[in-house]
Parts: structure tokens; sequence; C-alpha cells
């Protein structure tokens, strides 16, 4: 079990700047800014049309931490608790998952809440309680 | 290339909120989830803080007409609520749970070069090609049908 400590100011403030990416999506190029859809049109669906925007929204996002350490001096930290084959079973029910739920954290919990949408308060509450259960019972229960 | 450099600069505060807000760490998010445990609440503030702006953000803009560098808004127009959305998100969670990454965390913390998150990412991609193969073999043999 790893302690992290409690950065009420750091999540607020990156929370700011996710909402503020969020709203220049829409604003720029009239889109939600949900994680699985630009990966999925980026990489895996065929004839989407421009891939182009999808492509620059993750070259972005993956520089995300570089530009952290510019002004921190320093990378974030990435503290990794789940086994090598845990990622991979993860990784694997993540992206079954987000795909038919047709979004994640970003797409519906972001996004889809601050449209009022009802289809993204019901699946954010699903991920929500499945992630709490699923938490305890690999924690607490099997010990993992 | 206007379009894309604001795109790519769109990815950045995106990538950089992702990093500072801790939803980049893996141990942070379980421990948000481990109420029973080594319970972090930060967490709550990333979400707070993003609707606190999306939300607002969305009317005003919403307010115009069409989008500044594209023809016309492309929301998302299903309004089903089924066992695709939820059990689909259930199953999400169950995985979330288990790696402690989100996409939306995941795809930043690539640029941290950490090898456990290209594992994930292979993974995920894995899940997500995995997830539409029931469909693309169903639309082959309706083409093969067709021809």
């Amino acid at each position: 079990m790893e302690l992290t400590s409690f950065t009420p100011l750091q999540s607020l403030g990156g929370g700011l700047l996710i909402g503020l990416a969020a709203v220049l999506l829409m604003a720029l190029y009239g889109r939600v800014f949900g994680a699985t859809g630009i990966l999925a049109g980026a990489v895996l669906e065929r004839g989407s049309g421009d891939k182009g925007w999808r492509w620059a929204l993750l070259a972005g996002m993956v520089t995300g931490p570089l530009v952290y350490r510019l002004f921190t001096g320093g990378l974030p930290d990435v503290t990794v608790t789940a086994s090598w084959p845990m990622l991979i079973i993860g990784g694997l029910l993540v992206g079954v998952g987000v795909t038919y739920g047709a979004g994640c954290t970003s797409g519906h919990g972001v996004c889809g809440m601050a449209r009022l949408s009802r289809r993204s308060f019901l699946a954010t509450m699903s991920f929500m309680v499945s992630t709490f259960i699923t938490v305890f019972v690999v924690r607490h229960l099997l010990g993992l | 290339m206007k379009k894309y450099v604001s795109l790519y600069l769109v990815g950045l505060v995106f990538g950089l909120g992702i990093s500072i807000s801790g939803m980049i760490n893996p141990a942070k998010v379980i421990n948000f989830f481990d109420l029973a445990g080594s319970w972090d609440p930060s967490l709550a503030f990333v979400m707070g803080g993003a609707l606190a702006v999306a939300y607002p953000g969305y009317r005003l803009v919403f307010k115009h007409v069409r989008p500044a560098l594209a023809g016309r808004f492309e929301l998302p127009t299903s309004t089903t609520i089924d066992l695709r959305l939820i059990g689909g998100s259930a199953v999400f969670g169950i995985g979330w749970g288990i790696a402690g990454f989100c996409p939306g965390g995941a795809l930043p913390a690539l640029g941290t070069l950490e090898p456990q998150v290209f594992l994930f990412v292979s993974a995920l991609l894995g899940g997500m090609w995995l997830a539409r193969l029931p469909r693309r073999i169903s639309m082959s043999r309706a083409s093969t049908a067709q021809s």
C-alpha cells in the first residue's frame, strides 16, 4: 500500500486546466474532450475522416509531463502499484469497458456531466461505484 | 497548420492538468478509491475543478453558432440508457481499480516514458480492438454476402 499526500490545491488547479482544455476544444473545434474517443479515432477507427486533429491533441497530451518538468524541475510522480499481469488485465478491461460504455472519466465524467447528459451521469455513477468496489476487493479481500 | 498548433496546445493544457492534478499517478488514483485504507480525497477536487470550468464554459461556447476552427459542433447524440452503457462503464471501473489508470490519465503519462505505462496503453488498445471485433466480423460478413 502506497501512501500519497492530500493535495487539494494542486488537484483543484489541475482540474481547472482539464476543464479549460474541454472548453477550448469545444470552442475551437466543436468536439467533446474524451480520451477514449480521441484515441480510438486516431488509432482504431477506419475512415473516420480527418485523424490529424486527434493526433495533434494526443501529441499535446503526451508532452504535458515534459512541460510540467520545465516548471517544476521534475517529472510528475507516476507510481504504479499494480503488477505487470494486473496492468495487462486492467488495461484490457478498461479498453473493453470504455468501448461498450462509449466513454471514460474525461468524456463522461467531465464533458458529458458538463453538458448535463443523463447518459454520462449514469455512466459516471456506474464506473465510480464499480471502481470503489474493485479497489476494496483487490486491496482488502484479495490483498494484492 | 494554425488548426493543428491550436489543437496541440489544447492537448497540452489537458496533459498539464492531468500531470499537476495527480490523475497521472495510479497510486494516488487507487488511494482515492480506497475508503477502507489509505484514503486520499484529492481527486474529488480534480473533477470538481474541471466541472467548475467546463459547465459555465460550455454554456458560453454554445451561445455561438459554430466553433472557431470547424464548420459545426459535433456532439454525442445518443440518449439510450442500456446495459451496454451501464455494464461497459462498470467493466471500465473494474479495470481502473485494478490498474489505477484511466485513458485520460494514462495517455499523458506516456510522456514520462515509464515502461509500465506503455504496457497499460498497449493492453488498453488491445481491449478496445477486441471490443470492436464482433462488429467488424459482422460487417465483413455483410459485405461478403453482398458481393
